[in-house]
């Protein structure tokens, strides 16, 4: 039973103003196990991984490498000791080559000159032996995202990292590509490396991992053998409670067509390319459509041509009967169409304006918000703030005249939830309207969107997240390179077979 | 104390004061190296301006000329600060005052005009020398810098231009308006009393105050000031929320414009300057205006402080002893605190910051405490 721990975290507390981002966590990791760690956003895991990486200093508890203690004070520090990161949002230069990526800061050289022979056996030599599949000369850019994920795995292990810290490496994968990474991970323990995993997904915790951390509020709530415990134990031991993860709607009534997408093309912005393919797609009232597929497969493109972000390059829209194909983004906003936007921080909020000017930015214009000399009503503002910041239970430091940077992500979120659903919308576009957020936040959305399809609502879903996909809409349709290539019944499916629409591996003729 | 140092306006000025200690103080450093001899009385001299006269009634006429100045720094400086909201770098103003000095001079000398349209022609150009930039941006993603400074220079070569047509025969100067074209003149509207008779102060003076007055409540107050923030602090956002963003670009450098272009108007239909055709420089008062905005803290009613403290320095440079340094040695002073100025806003962050950090040790301090009591 005694294995050596190959890494200790004891007792780390770590305080910013007006939080314990950790108190009192003790995380040890085993030479050759996956231990995950596991908490909501915002439990701490972050933070955690931060102090072990020296980037913050702990006010109390010791960090201790094979028994031994060890003072890391910078990221350099922590590569000396053998620790290595896999990051969610991966670190590569699009324009290099894979070998180029691996070796970077490490180059192999002689007199200056780049001995890239050297490197590649061994890059070689390496992906043979954790059977990681890349090709050392293809372009970061035009390589899978899963191979990009290898090329970093390849990073740490070309810099002879044993201690392996993957950043909730699933999010970005398909299905398919998330069972090769279980297994690679499972490989590179079998050799003896140590693999620590952040994730907030309990079926790949307890798929992969040997124990588990979990981390809730900036405390250790404790550290569980997978092999004895169930996926509802860690997630009560996560949040804190039960959660009820099943959204719990009945059975919708598609009425009338409220949004007709006809032959949509839109431009990418990076390559001019269409990213958006010939999209024709219908919403009902009283019903939640899902656009469902991996990260960068031209939802965002969809969306932006949809509200008027970015021009249609060919095809149609229309909302209620009326084309709006060539409307302004502001006659889309005040004719029905209600946008909850990928990007709070981006698209959604003047994160240096209050609650209450944030709150009538789609309304300002109006005539109980503005008199006819073009003087804002103040007090309506307010009065409009306040009804709402009630109703919709944004929280905040001062009310209506706090920061909107200040807030929380989920209030932030909330906020742009109430200023959007209290338009009255025909449709409402929610892209992503979780991401980021604690459970007890996403619980309140769902049962949000939920509530506009019953009321009467078109709803149309943009995610990423295969629970959400799965619980929350009535339809789901696959985008996949730019093109709808599968019509999907959530209460029929699966997600494997959800995953594989996702992965482009299945496609129908689809005319949604 | 911390409640009073956590308030933005309390920072800024406090920012400011700072700002204008340390360009005193380097502009003393240089001096010193210079002539130390000097360096006391010239600091001093450069800081008292017109209390450098002991008579009251001359201490009284150059305090006037330096208000005469002052106005049409303001207006710049304004002109700075609105488009600064709106998240645009008018570095252009410089060359919009330079076609409001041309339109004003022009209208005035040439056809015959009034002080008023005069004042609103020179608006115009300036409205219109602003917005080229502004369509520029909207429909090319031309860069307001690079097009303002390029236009700063076009401007001033075509004033140089058109103003030969009205320039001294003997002098490379513009003809005086008080000989060719007193209707032109601004009124005084009797606040020359109050200068010892100094007939250069007009009501450009409570003109440029009102318009400060004015840019505050149009930026606090209207839906205009309301989008045009929204778009300064995150153009996406105001995208996303249907704002009419081209226009309010346009719109925007438009207004800023013709606020640089009234400032000329100000100065030069006082009769306080004549414009020089062989001038090969832009003239300063833009540039200024930028260092005005910043030590101002970006707010309106603190730009007329700043707009007076900086042309209170660059008159002030006049009465620098030209025996001991030379006669650049003015520039360089008031330059110096000008520069300076600029880093107001690196002052006001880590005000912040330091303020944030001794809260937090409060904090621990408080807990540890804390702690140990309840172990007793």
């Amino acid at each position: 039973m005694d294995i050596p721990y190959a890494i200790e975290m004891l007792h780390i507390t770590k305080r910013f103003p007006g939080i314990v981002a950790n108190d009192d966590i003790t995380l040890q990791l085993r030479k050759g196990e996956i231990h995950a760690l596991l908490g909501e956003n915002g439990a701490g895991k972050s933070t955690l991984m931060s102090v072990l990486f020296g980037l913050y200093q702990p006010e109390e508890g010791e960090i201790r490498k094979d028994g031994q203690v060890v003072s890391i004070k910078d990221p350099n520090d922590a590569n000396a000791l053998g620790i290595g990161m896999v990051h969610q949002h991966f670190k590569l230069v699009e324009c290099f080559t894979v070998l180029d990526n691996i070796i970077m800061g490490v180059e192999p050289q002689k007199f200056g000159f780049l001995q890239k022979k050297e490197a590649r056996e061994k890059v070689l030599a390496l992906s043979e032996r954790y059977g990681l599949h890349v090709d050392p000369d293809a372009l970061v850019e035009d390589i899978t995202v899963g191979m990009q994920q290898r090329t970093e795995i390849l990073k740490m292990l070309y810099r002879d990292n044993d201690i392996l810290i993957f950043d909730e490496p699933t999010a970005v994968l398909t299905p398919q590509e998330i069972d090769e990474l279980m297994e690679i991970m499972r490989n590179l323990a079998a050799e003896g490396k140590s693999i620590l995993f952040i994730s907030h997904k309990l079926a790949e915790i307890m798929a992969v991992a040997d124990r588990c951390t979990v981390l809730r509020k900036g405390k250790c709530i404790g550290t569980v053998n997978t092999a004895e415990t169930t996926p509802e134990q860690l997630s009560a031991m996560m949040v804190g409670r039960n959660v009820n993860f099943h959204v719990s709607k009945g059975e919708a009534h598609p009425g009338e067509v409220v949004l007709s997408v006809e032959n949509m093309s839109v431009q990418s912005r990076v390559h001019r390319n269409d990213a958006v393919k010939n999209v024709s797609l219908q919403v009902r009232r009283g019903e939640i459509v899902c656009i469902a597929g991996i990260d960068g497969n031209g939802q965002t493109e969809f969306v932006y041509g949809l509200t008027g972000l970015e021009p249609l390059s060919g095809g149609s829209i229309s909302l209620c009967g009326k084309d709006i194909t060539h409307a302004s983004i502001r006659y889309r906003n005040t004719h029905g169409m209600s946008h909850i936007p990928e990007d709070r921080h981006k698209h959604g909020l003047v994160l240096d304006y209050t609650l209450e000017d944030n709150l009538v930015l789609q309304r300002y214009f109006e005539p109980e918000f503005t008199n006819g000399a073009g003087f804002l009503k103040r007090r309506n503002i307010r009065a409009y703030a306040e009804r709402l910041i009630e109703q919709y239970d944004v929280r905040s430091g001062q009310g209506s005249v706090t920061t909107a940077r200040s807030m929380s992500g989920g209030n932030q979120q909330k906020a742009i939830i109430a200023r959007e659903i209290d338009k009255d919308p025909e449709l409402l576009v929610a892209v992503q309207p979780t991401r980021g957020l604690d459970v007890g936040a996403i619980e309140y959305i769902h049962k949000q969107l939920v509530a506009q399809r019953d009321a009467g609502r078109a709803v149309l879903l943009v995610s990423l997240e295969l629970d959400e996909v799965m619980d929350v809409p009535d339809r789901i349709l696959v985008m996949y390179e730019g093109e709808i290539v599968g019509e999907l019944d959530p209460r029929t499916t699966t997600q494997e077979e959800l995953g594989l629409y996702m992965a482009g591996a299945k496609r129908d003729e689809v005319k949604a | 104390m911390r409640k009073l140092l956590s308030r933005s306006a309390v920072q800024s000025l406090i920012a400011s004061l700072l700002c204008v200690l340390m360009g005193l103080f380097l502009g003393y450093v240089v001096l010193l190296f210079i002539n130390p001899a000097g360096a006391w009385g010239a600091i001093s001299a450069v800081m008292k301006n017109f209390l450098n006269y002991s008579r009251t009634n001359l201490q009284l006429k150059n305090l006037g000329n330096t208000l005469v100045k002052t106005a049409p720094l303001l207006m710049c400086a304004l002109s700075v600060l609105f488009a600064y909201k709106a998240g645009l770098f008018n570095i252009g103003a410089a060359g919009q005052y330079v076609v409001g000095v041309c339109a004003c001079l022009y209208a005035a000398l040439n056809w015959g005009w009034s002080w008023l349209p005069c004042l609103l022609f020179a608006m115009l150009a300036g409205a219109l020398w602003g917005s080229v930039p502004g369509l520029l941006l909207a429909y090319c993603n031309v860069n307001v810098v690079i097009s303002g400074i390029m236009l700063n220079w076009i401007g001033l070569y075509g004033t140089n231009l058109l103003l030969a047509s009205v320039k001294e025969t003997t002098s490379p100067y513009t003809f005086h308006l008080s000989t060719n074209a007193p209707q032109a003149i601004l009124p005084t509207a009797g606040l020359e009393k109050f200068f010892a008779g100094n007939t250069r102060v007009t009501i450009a003076i409570p003109l440029a105050i009102l318009t400060a007055v004015i840019i505050a409540l149009v930026l606090d107050k209207t839906r205009f000031g309301y989008e045009l923030k929204a778009t300064g602090n995150n153009k996406n956002a105001a995208k996303y929320c249907g704002m009419a963003e081209k226009r309010n670009i346009i719109l925007t450098l438009f207004i800023s414009g013709a606020l640089a272009g009234a400032g000329a108007a100000l100065l030069y239909l006082t009769d306080f300057e004549q414009w020089a055709c062989t001038a090969s420089s832009v003239p300063g008062m833009g540039f200024n205006g930028i260092a005005a905005t910043f030590l101002g803290g970006l707010n309106p009613y603190g730009t007329i402080l700043a707009s007076y403290f900086v042309q209170h320095i660059t008159s002030g440079g006049a009465f620098v002893d030209k025996t001991l340094y030379c006669s650049q040695i003015s520039d360089l002073i008031s330059s110096l605190i000008i520069y300076l100025c600029g880093f107001v806003l690196f002052i006001k962050t880590s005000i912040t910051a330091g303020l944030r950090r001794s809260e937090e040790k409060e904090r621990q301090r408080l807990a540890a405490a804390g702690k140990g009591g309840e172990e007793k």
